[in-house]
């Protein structure tokens, strides 16, 4: 079943909008993952789709039908949530069968598709078991055994593993993944952990001050995001941005011998933010011309992150697999040796990219160094 | 370490002496009450505590001689019925002061829970000539109607109500549930320590009543348990005191049955797991 959002905006009092003009299509068994901070209206967004909350502007349909004023149970969809909601006083499988027995289906079919949903999620050992007597990882599958025991064909998962600890998290992570494909589930998925939204999402919308920001797959948010928030957002440890003016047509204003960037396209004058990851930059330990002082350092087995200050007081973050120890207030020589973005000085807009994929094209227009 | 460990011990020793006499204090005037229930009123009237007749035959005087067992009966069913009248009209009214959305809800609310601050002696007057005016005197709807809810048990029951998490709501929407499949589905069976401390609590309000039902009841068809035990001590000239601690200790009975089954409920955590 697919999802349509056309133009859907929520406000309370009719001025200050929590959502504005978000519009997307959902496909037909896609796992589209809603991400953002707390407080961007992510769960709202949810809760409209799901008909909890009225849509105030805009246009819901399902399969193509107008729902924007149906009732929850009119929708055919199923939702799952953070802290699971279920009933404590029913057990396993009367909680999995509530909803069939609100729709007063026939005892038989519901056995059925509670003990293969139940089956599904592993848990027939613990069919007579109450809530309180699980452990939160089993509540949260007995949740998941609910949505799947209905028949809907769409399911809403609103931050559905954030109670859990980080093992059990990857644990679920998969397993939600493995059965949103078995049952060609269309799954709506919000989170506000950008790790859980690009390992399970085929596509993923950015949301942000009440607006979309983005709406592609992980890998296409990863490599071109649309500005500063979706770099910064996407990405541990997040992307450095560094502002730089340019005086005129391409001359940099400072003079100091720093970071170097190459830009494909040239630019007008005016301010300008660049975005480089962690991991594009990288330090040279043998070069004599520093131009950073090490801050701190994060040991983190593989490899380190290593905060340090450019001599124009600019913090910047650095990924480094170097074996060797750096200390605190030691010089260092960092280089830009991965893909770097230009965004625009308020950071709403992607101008130009330079990644390791457009080296081979390069030679097609000048390249430019800018330093800062 | 020794030192320390010493004067836990000497504290504990003084916390528990403390309790034993409290305790004392508390408990012998009943073990006293139920004694005399078993002693000739002979032997009360001279003051003795120990007699050579030890019986039960206040008991059997009680229950054959005087309509203790009508009182009984009817306590019991004005009890019952003021109990299960509150359960309901108690929780209905309490889920609409959480989970429905009205105009004013709030406001009406606490119109609703300052009738609570009024004592009930205020109302004994206006409340008798109503009831006079519509008839009701001398039956047990007296002892009823004016019973039916009441403002402490919807104030509970919505703090009780309050605590269900929103969540669950929106699961029952989803699954399509009215209000009225909601309530009964959800949120009785969710509340239902609040639902059985406000049963109990309720059943024996109604059963320890003496103001009301002595004000509205003539004839012993109708008269409750704790208004008919002051009618034994006046009805003859002569006390039987011994009959009448029989009595006292029949009518206390209900009571204590009560607070057995209520205690069972009244233990905590049994909520666990809705959410985490």
């Amino acid at each position: 079943m697919s999802i349509e959002l056309i133009n859907i905006s929520k406000t309370y009092n009719g001025s200050d909008f929590i959502l504005s003009d978000i519009s997307v299509k959902i496909e037909t068994g896609e796992f589209f993952a809603i991400v953002g901070p707390s407080g961007c209206g992510k769960s709202t967004l949810l809760r409209m789709i799901a008909g909890l909350i009225p849509i105030s502007n805009g246009q819901l349909k399902i399969d193509g039908k107008d729902v924007t004023n149906l009732p929850p149970q009119e929708r055919a969809l199923t939702m799952v949530f953070q802290n699971y909601a279920l009933f404590p006083f029913l057990n396993v499988k009367d909680n999995v069968a509530f909803g069939l027995k609100a729709r007063k289906m026939a005892n038989s079919e519901i056995n059925t598709r509670v003990n293969h949903a139940l089956e599904l999620v592993n848990l027939t050992d613990f069919i007579d078991r109450k809530p309180g007597e699980l452990s939160g990882g089993q509540r949260q599958r007995v949740a998941l055994a609910r949505a799947i025991a209905s028949d809907a064909k769409i399911c809403l998962m609103d931050e559905p593993l954030s109670n859990l600890d980080a093992q059990l998290r990857n644990k679920m992570r998969s397993e939600i993944r493995e059965l949103q494909q078995k049952l060609g589930l269309t799954l709506i998925y919000v989170t506000h952990d950008q790790v859980e939204a690009m390992t399970m999402a085929d596509r993923i919308m950015v949301l942000n001050d009440a607006q979309t920001q983005q709406i592609d797959s992980a890998s296409n948010i990863y490599d071109t995001p649309s500005n500063t928030f979706v770099a910064s957002f996407f990405g541990t440890p997040q992307m450095n941005l560094i502002p730089i003016t340019l005086k005129e047509n391409n001359q940099l204003s400072a003079i100091e011998i720093s970071l170097k960037f190459s830009i494909i396209k040239s630019l007008k004058a005016g301010n300008y933010l660049i975005g480089v990851r962690p991991n594009a930059l990288s330090i040279d330990l043998e070069s004599n011309e520093t131009n950073a002082v090490v801050t701190n350092i994060e040991y983190l087995g593989t490899h380190s992150i290593v905060h340090a200050q450019l001599d124009n007081s600019q913090e910047i973050r650095i990924e480094t697999s170097s074996k060797r120890n750096l200390s605190v207030d030691e010089r260092i020589s960092v280089s830009v040796t991965g893909s770097h973005y230009v965004f625009s000085e308020d950071g709403q807009k992607l101008l130009n990219t330079n990644g390791g994929y457009t080296d081979g094209n390069s030679s097609k227009e000048p390249q430019l160094q800018y330093s800062i | 370490m020794t030192q320390y460990k010493k004067r836990e011990k000497i504290q504990r020793v003084f916390h528990y002496s403390l309790l034993v006499i409290l305790t004392i204090f508390i408990i012998i005037p009943f073990l006293l009450g139920f004694w005399t229930s078993l002693l000739p009123t002979a032997d009360i009237s001279k003051g003795a505590l120990w007699s050579s007749h030890i019986s039960l035959d206040n008991y059997v005087t009680a229950i054959t001689q005087t309509p203790i067992i009508r009182y009984l009966f009817n306590s019991l069913l004005i009890s019952l019925l003021t109990m299960f009248a509150q359960i309901i009209f108690c929780s209905m009214s309490a889920y609409s002061f959480v989970f429905l959305k009205f105009k004013g809800r709030d406001m009406l609310f606490y119109v609703f829970l300052a009738t609570m601050m009024l004592p009930f002696e205020a109302e004994v007057i206006p409340n008798f000539t109503t009831v006079r005016d519509l008839g009701l005197l001398n039956h047990y709807a007296v002892m009823i109607i004016p019973f039916l809810t009441s403002a402490f048990g919807t104030f509970m029951l919505r703090q009780a109500f309050l605590q269900i998490p929103a969540e669950l709501k929106e699961a029952g929407d989803i699954e399509g549930l009215s209000h009225w499949q909601y309530y009964y589905k959800v949120v009785m069976p969710y509340s239902r320590i609040s639902v059985y401390t406000l049963a109990a609590y309720s059943f024996l309000s109604s059963w320890n009543q003496y103001l009301w039902p002595m004000l509205t009841t003539f004839s012993d068809n109708f008269r409750p348990v704790q208004d008919g035990l002051r009618q034994l001590q006046s009805q003859e000239t002569f006390n039987n005191w011994g009959m009448i601690q029989a009595s006292a200790a029949i009518i206390i009975i209900p009571t204590l049955i009560a607070l057995f089954f209520g205690q069972h409920y009244f233990k905590s955590g049994l909520n666990e797991g809705a959410i985490k």
